[in-house]
């Protein structure tokens, strides 16, 4: 067995023959020609014939994959119809006396070239439509006619890399996945395999293809991007059960996208999803999640080389919300500290990082970091429904400065003529036991609660995370934590506060029975778990 | 002879399916429309490959000259077309 691996731009899993994609790349010679009139007849009948087998290929996406992503093929057909395209043939023809073929495809590697040396990765995957469009027009012009023959099997099509055209042009019915040894995340082909529902794995490197051979078995994960060439049985039984695992999610997915998340006797809850960048908003959305119960901006700074920009991180803010379209998206302010480090943080070593110099106590320390950030969230609050977290609170002074900061920003705001939504929910995790213990306290300051379980039993159990040492000492479902929780949903909703759960424990199926019954009115969970979590809620009676 | 700016505002900036609508956009009237992105020489607007080269990015601000019969419609269905989608 040989692993392999690269980006796997659909989640699913498949096992099965490999077939490697083989193209006629007609070998373009370079020939003289003394009748360039006859030549540039030919340019045109291949041309017509070439937006002939587009316009199929046109109509094929649309059913397949829908308006949108079968445009590309709309702008194929352009492509080839471009001025300076056909001017750059025509001319190299008349100019150099060439064959036809020889002169499409110098314009291809010209045009090509130029989209590949553009500093845009977006672009730079655009030489491939050129170079897809060239190849058609070639083939059209040497007759060697659509090729790949599928076999009556459902194969793995196996490839260096696929044009959009090529992609679409394979009987979907009989692909279980697309490997290839090259492309970017951001090809059309990816795009399209996306929508075709077919896993599919890129960039696996050319050292894929030389262990590979016609028929042998290829096991694909599309979730981990790993590629097995004959694998052992072990590996085949795990492909398998994961396969059946995607296959229960997705009718899973069936039956409850756009249910209520509300229980046999009516008590309704939000199920929201937990994301720590602007990428796992796909997620959340596939998953039918009523919104964004944490979204952890510390991908912002991580990513960064020096302090993100208010600019920068406002984009993303906004770019977040407006992927949401009005459904709520809380926020957490900064929350780093030695166990995480950031460079150009600065920050100190320390022996004891969980109890350290982290999160609000750094933002309250350097007010000029988190007025940054607060300034970016309150601009970004204009353009959906924002709620701002504050981590690590323990007690009356900190929630106060924080508020006491929001105040001065949008004052800042107000006074610039920028737009902000006024009403934008302010709300402090709980998940030190001082913060559950004076809920009474911080609830009349916020508008919400957000239960941080896996750091209130640490802190309450006094067991260090990271230490596997204590794992038997770790009671995950511990009266403490349990009971605190409780009491912060009390004195919540005595303050008109809501209350909502954002650690592991609210994706802990055994015990949604119980925070349901403590009026708990939010869960959030890493987007996978949002149905299984909404199955479970509608199986349960609190009567 | 009409002329207007325009700074784009789509997170991925002139790519290839606005471009392409774009292109199909203009050559639907009869006047003679330019693209000019700052530092490079103006294009005819209907070129797609040129304007997909141009590589205009998001912030970044194109100009458009636009002459002929049709002008004025050309420059309002051109705004609004860039309003829309860029």
């Amino acid at each position: 067995m040989a692993v392999f691996k690269g980006k796997g731009v659909y989640g699913a899993v498949a096992v099965g023959k490999a077939l490697i994609f083989k193209r006629q790349a007609a070998q373009v010679r370079r020939v003289s020609v003394q009748d360039t009139e006859h030549e540039l007849e030919r340019v045109n009948s291949a041309k017509e014939l070439a937006v002939q087998q587009l316009e199929q290929i046109h109509e094929k996406a649309l059913k397949e994959v829908g308006e949108t992503n079968a445009e590309i093929f709309e702008i194929h057909i352009m492509m080839l119809d471009d001025e300076d395209y056909n001017e750059s043939i025509k001319s190299i023809i008349e100019t150099q006396k060439v064959n036809a073929e020889y002169a499409v495809a110098v314009t291809s590697d010209n045009f090509a070239e130029m989209f590949s040396s553009m500093d845009d990765a977006y672009m730079q995957a655009r030489s491939a439509d050129v170079k897809d469009i060239s190849n058609r027009l070639i083939a059209c012009l040497t007759d060697s006619g659509d090729n790949t023959s599928v076999s009556d099997d459902k194969m793995i099509v196996c490839a260096d890399d696929l044009a959009p055209s090529e992609t679409v042009s394979l009987d979907k019915d009989k692909v279980l996945a697309f490997v290839t040894a090259f492309g970017s995340s951001n090809s059309h082909t990816a795009i399209l395999a996306r929508n075709m529902n077919i896993p599919a794995v890129i960039g696996v490197g050319q050292e894929f293809l030389d262990a590979l051979e016609d028929g042998c078995l290829v096991g694909v994960d599309g979730h981990t991007g790993e590629v097995f060439v004959s694998p052992d049985e072990q590996t085949v039984r795990q492909l398998e059960q994961k396969q059946a695992e995607d296959i229960r999610k997705k009718q899973l997915l069936q039956e409850l996208k756009g249910k209520e998340n509300v229980t046999l006797d009516g008590t309704k809850i939000n199920i929201f999803a937990n994301i720590g960048s602007v990428g796992g908003i796909g997620a959340v959305l596939a998953n039918d999640a009523g919104g964004i119960g944490l979204f952890r901006s510390e991908f912002l700074y991580l990513e960064s080389e020096d302090y993100p920009t208010e600019e920068q991180q406002f984009q993303a803010y906004k770019k977040v919300l407006e992927s949401m379209s009005g459904k709520k998206v809380v926020i957490r302010t900064l929350d780093i500290g030695a166990d995480k480090q950031i460079d150009y943080f600065r920050l100190d070593k320390e022996d004891n990082p969980a109890l350290g110099f982290r999160a609000i106590r750094i933002c309250l320390t350097r007010p000029e970091l988190f007025r940054t950030q607060l300034r970016a969230l309150y601009r970004a609050s204009a353009f959906g429904e924002l709620g701002i977290m504050f981590p690590m609170i323990t007690s009356v002074s900190e929630v106060q400065k924080c508020l006491d900061m929001c105040e001065q920003v949008r004052n800042e705001l107000s006074a610039e003529g920028i737009r902000f939504n006024e009403s934008t929910e302010l709300g402090i995790m709980i998940e030190t036991p001082a913060a559950a213990v004076i809920s009474d306290k911080l609830a009349p300051m916020v508008d919400f609660f957000s239960v941080g379980t896996n750091d209130l039993t640490q802190y309450t159990l006094a067991c260090d995370r990271q230490n596997a040492k204590l794992e038997p000492f770790v009671d995950t479902h511990h009266e403490a934590v349990l009971r605190l929780i409780e009491m912060s949903a009390k004195n919540a909703h005595a303050n008109n506060a809501w209350i909502g759960i954002c650690g592991e424990l609210a994706a802990d199926l055994s015990l949604t029975e119980e925070f349901l019954k403590m009026g708990i009115d939010e869960l959030s969970v890493s987007p996978p778990f949002v149905l299984p979590l909404r199955e479970k809620v509608r199986s349960i009676s609190l009567k | 002879m009409k002329e207007f700016s325009y700074t784009i505002k789509d997170a991925i900036g002139i790519h290839a399916r606005p471009a392409g609508n774009l292109v199909k956009l203009i050559k639907g009237y009869s006047s003679t429309v330019t693209i000019e992105k700052e530092g490079k020489p103006p294009i005819n607007a209907t070129a797609l490959m040129k304007l997909m080269g141009l590589g205009v990015k998001c912030g970044e601000t194109v100009k458009f000259t636009v002459e002929g019969e049709d002008e004025d419609a050309a420059v309002k269905g051109i705004k609004e077309f860039m309003n829309a989608n860029l």
